[in-house]
């Protein structure tokens, strides 16, 4: 088998025990501590946003614009409805700017 | 009357997962591009796609591949990208606990960041993860993850101006939309200032991938030393 193949095995074994891993660690205890649930609870936001915000840091004027008209359609609309504001504004601008 | 429901559960499932494919559609077809132009055969992209299953660290992967980095280094480099899984297990598995130890195997390989979200959004609003409504979010996904690496690894030089069509951005949207899914979670917009600064400073002091490892556990542990809100 190639190098490339093996290379795949062993992230894919290392990536699969981040999945289980911190469930495993995590039922090991009877109970978890408020400041721990708090912390757990905290995870969508916390991890999300470190895969923007680099993203919004690399770009310019469309990026920023598409995230802020994201961000404002979130306040009243849906998932689909804040894409489709993102990318028609981002796609305008780039146009505009080009 | 069992097996209905389950069908029913799976199928509002898939129903949510339609914007969800739309915005990675593309990230797959690049992918599958560029694991080709940077060595990989179609096989080799495509089983990386089945197996590892994470966008951003196959990314990464390929690209030190592509420069030819030691092999150790690729695999490290993988794992420190989708390190935040581990948080995703924690937390993921706390709505999943009653669920049997093979569907708990199953259900954690697929969990990449859009089937997270999304099952925390679920219960948020108070509904139970059933397997079926999990299986029927993230089968169509990791179904079509593969497709698109196979797509974009056979087809992915007929890909025109993706610049243009906004297709390299559209991850980074569709990831705030989940980001601003959970305003209303105590403490959401510190946790968010804190570790949007935070990656932004880690990348550009360390560089990718140790952004979102470091401004993750850094918006984790605010949340976990703020006061906890009475309920």
């Amino acid at each position: 088998m190639s190098t490339t193949f093996w290379i795949i095995v062993a992230a894919a074994v290392l990536t699969y025990f981040t999945r289980i891993g911190g469930h495993l660690v995590l039922s090991r205890f009877a109970s978890v501590h408020p400041r721990v649930q708090a912390g757990l609870n905290a995870v969508p936001a916390a991890v999300l946003t470190t895969l923007v915000a680099p993203a919004a840091m690399s770009g310019g004027l469309a990026e920023w614009a598409a995230l802020a008209a994201t961000a404002l359609v979130s306040l009243q609309g849906g998932v689909m409805a804040m894409i489709v504001a993102g990318t028609a504004v981002l796609i305008l601008l780039r146009h505009l700017t080009g | 009357m069992a097996a209905h429901s389950n069908r029913f559960e799976f199928w509002s499932g898939a129903a949510r997962t339609l914007p969800l494919i739309i915005a990675i559609a593309p990230f797959g077809i690049l992918f599958g591009a560029l694991a080709v132009d940077n060595g990989f055969t179609v096989a080799e992209a495509v089983l990386m796609s089945a197996a590892v299953y994470g966008g951003a660290s196959q990314m990464v992967g390929i690209e030190l591949f592509g420069q030819r980095v030691a092999p150790w280094l690729i695999v490290l480099s993988i794992f420190i990208v989708n390190a935040r899984s581990i948080l995703y297990s924690a937390a993921g598995g706390r709505l999943i606990g009653h669920w049997s130890a093979v569907q708990k195997a199953l259900g954690f390989f697929l969990m990449v960041d859009p089937q997270y979200a999304e099952t925390e959004r679920r219960a948020e609003r108070g509904r139970s993860i059933s397997f079926a409504w999990y299986m029927g979010l993230a089968l169509p996904i990791y179904g079509c993850w593969i497709a698109e690496t196979l797509l974009g690894a056979l087809f992915g030089r007929l890909i025109g101006n993706t610049h243009a069509l906004g297709l390299d951005f559209l991850v980074p949207i569709y990831f705030l939309s989940l980001v601003m899914g959970f305003r209303q979670r105590a403490n959401w917009l510190p946790v968010v200032v804190i570790s949007a600064v935070g990656s932004m400073l880690v990348y550009q002091i360390l560089g990718s991938p140790w952004h979102v490892t470091v401004g993750a556990l850094v918006g984790v542990l605010l949340a976990a030393a703020l006061p906890v809100r009475a309920a």
